[in-house]
């Protein structure tokens, strides 16, 4: 029979072990993952990828459409979201984040936070695809303009409340009106963090796919206009990887190693860009 | 004397109309998701009514849909998920906290969070092309080769040996969510004072019963909202999920058996919906996940808020 000190050592050591095994295994496995993504993507990376359009099965081709038609939806989304989620999060901080509206106006930021990005989908279909009568690139930018909105919100919010409020009673004493403020002072002192939001929101947005399949379709040609259905590279990846031919699963991991690759290096950014606004003075 | 108002300050209540504006827009955002789902969805639940949840028959040909097969293969696979990535994610986040090397637990966290941005699509396309294999080859085959005639486990382990069925689907995503909870653990963990942990320890406590009987308690409201959270990401995850179900309706019938989430559903068919009652019945299908997921974001939200504002 083992003594209580004993027992209490061995029950400690196997709750250790335990810890560390369950590290090794899930670092294991997402390096895994990273593994075969480098390993499936790589070979397919040249330069075709950025210069040629996706191909029909057999022929020579590239993602090109695809990598500018996300990039646009991107970029308009992020230029509507950016705007609006900054006004909601300096609400929340400055306004009336102690109200009873402010508690609702919050839980329910945080409930779009993490509400499943594929409903997004279905109400901008509803909301802009059904009226318009057509699947097209501005409706895949709302849609991903939706779910980029409650991260800049959310963001901006924590940053705001973290300036010192001594800085805004040095404005009011100087009878600065309150927005300029806000504007002069209180987002300045802020500026890396509402950076870093919007960086956030880009690296959350531009692998987003459920939205965009019934919003902006896809498109196999390169397309420009933005109330024609377009390409995006998570839409492409989808349809090339569930396809029976070996040169589109090719172009999916592909597509798939530059999306990976894009949102670590914006989440990377946005950390890099965090960290320096801490240390200032 | 009257003092000059500064200049400007006329633009500062409609800035302030323009801040209440913008987050007004929120909630407007969420409600016309529940407005649109509930009108897009509303032909098929009058038209179906109650058998709309309990009918497993999904057929577009005959415009009958039941939605109870999707729903449960949400509620398995989501369950399941929870069940695998809850104590890798405990395991990993105490580990970073309590026994890591310090210079070893910075980069560590850095690269779980880092991973817990990857799309989802990513996931799914290592499950399609690499997992599904290696599990029909090297563990579903032996499984079922080997499973006792007439006993439960060759129920259980039942199914067309391609490694696309409910089993893998919530293996993906439990590795889909470690990364997320791991993650929010660690966070909540830190919020620990060192003093309540420290004392623990100067009576003699070894660091398991720390642990549970310090860490844990103090921290059990926000514990429950984070596996709240990865629930919620499980339950409505889409493209993983659709890569590696199997895509068949109705209920699974054994742990191998191929089948189908809310979101799969609806992403696969939408957009070759064949008529008017389709649409509705998929519409519908985002109405019910909603309402799941609403409700368990809900709960999770009001568990961490006290956390996070007292």
């Amino acid at each position: 029979m083992l003594s209580r000190p004993a027992l209490r050592a061995i029950a400690n050591t196997t709750f250790v072990t335990a810890c560390g095994v369950a590290t090794v295994l899930a670092l294991t496995a997402l390096g895994f993952i990273l593994y075969s993504l480098f390993k499936q993507g790589f070979g397919g990376l040249d330069l075709n990828i950025f210069t040629k359009d996706t191909p029909a099965p057999g022929s020579v081709g590239g993602l090109r459409n695809a990598i500018e038609g996300s990039l646009m939806m991107c970029a308009m989304a992020m230029a509507m979201a950016v705007g609006v989620g900054i006004l909601a999060g300096t609400w929340l901080a400055e306004y009336g984040g102690a109200h009873p509206y402010g508690h609702v106006i919050r839980f329910l930021n945080d409930v779009l936070l993490a509400a499943p990005s594929i409903l997004v989908g279905l109400f901008v279909y509803e909301l802009v695809v059904r009226p318009l009568h057509g699947f097209s690139g501005f409706a895949g930018a709302v849609a991903l303009a939706l779910l980029a909105v409650p991260v800049v919100t959310r963001t901006t919010e924590d940053i705001l409340r973290l300036q010192p409020d001594a800085l805004r009673e040095a404005g009011a004493a100087l009878g600065t009106p309150r927005w300029t403020t806000i504007k002069e002072i209180i987002w300045r002192g802020a500026g890396g963090g509402l950076l870093t939001g919007g960086l956030l929101a880009f690296a959350r947005i531009s692998g987003e796919t459920a939205p965009l399949l019934f919003t902006a379709l896809s498109n196999q040609f390169q397309n420009l206009d933005l109330t024609k259905p377009m390409a995006s590279l998570p839409a492409v990846i989808f349809q090339y990887a569930l396809s029976a031919y070996d040169d589109w699963r090719r172009l999916a991991w592909a597509g798939a190693l530059l999306i990976a690759l894009t949102v670590l290096t914006i989440n990377i950014l946005g950390r890099v860009v965090a960290a320096r606004g801490n240390h200032r003075p | 004397m009257t003092r000059p108002a500064s200049k400007g300050a006329w633009f500062d209540p409609i800035f302030e109309g323009l801040c209440f504006g913008a987050a007004t827009l929120l909630l407007v955002a969420l409600a016309g998701v529940v407005v649109s789902l509930t009108i897009g969805g509303w032909p098929a639940l009058s038209h179906f009514g109650l058998s709309f949840f309990t009918s497993t028959t999904w057929n577009p040909v005959t415009e009958v849909y039941g939605a109870a097969g999707p729903i449960v293969g949400t509620l398995v696979t989501s369950a399941l998920a929870l069940l695998i990535a809850l104590p890798v994610a405990l395991g990993v986040s105490i580990f970073l906290v309590e026994f890591c090397p310090k210079q070893l637990s910075r980069p560590i966290a850095v690269a779980v969070e880092l991973l817990a941005g990857i799309p989802s699509i990513v996931y799914g396309m290592w499950g399609l092309f690499v997992l599904a294999p290696f599990f029909a080859e090297h563990i579903q085959l032996p499984l079922m080769m080997n499973a006792p005639a007439g006993s439960i486990w060759e129920t259980l382990f039942y199914g067309v040996p391609n490694g696309a069925n409910i089993f893998t689907a919530s293996l993906i995503l439990a590795i889909m969510i470690l990364p997320y909870m791991a993650a929010v653990f660690r966070e909540l963990f830190l919020t620990v004072p060192p003093q309540v942990r420290e004392s623990a320890y100067g009576i003699g406590c070894t660091p398991l019963e720390v642990i549970t009987s310090v860490v844990l308690p103090y921290v059990r409201g926000g514990a429950i909202g984070v596996v709240m959270l990865g629930l919620g990401r499980a339950l409505g995850e889409t493209m993983a999920v659709t890569f590696i179900i199997g895509n068949a309706h109705g209920l699974p019938k054994s742990l191998f058996d191929s089948g189908s989430t809310l979101a799969s559903t609806i992403a696969n068919e939408f957009t070759e919906a064949t008529g008017e009652m389709h649409t509705a019945a998929l519409t519908a299908l985002g109405l019910v996940l909603f309402v799941i997921t609403f409700g368990v974001l809900a709960i999770a939200r009001l568990l961490l808020l006290r956390q996070r504002y007292d």
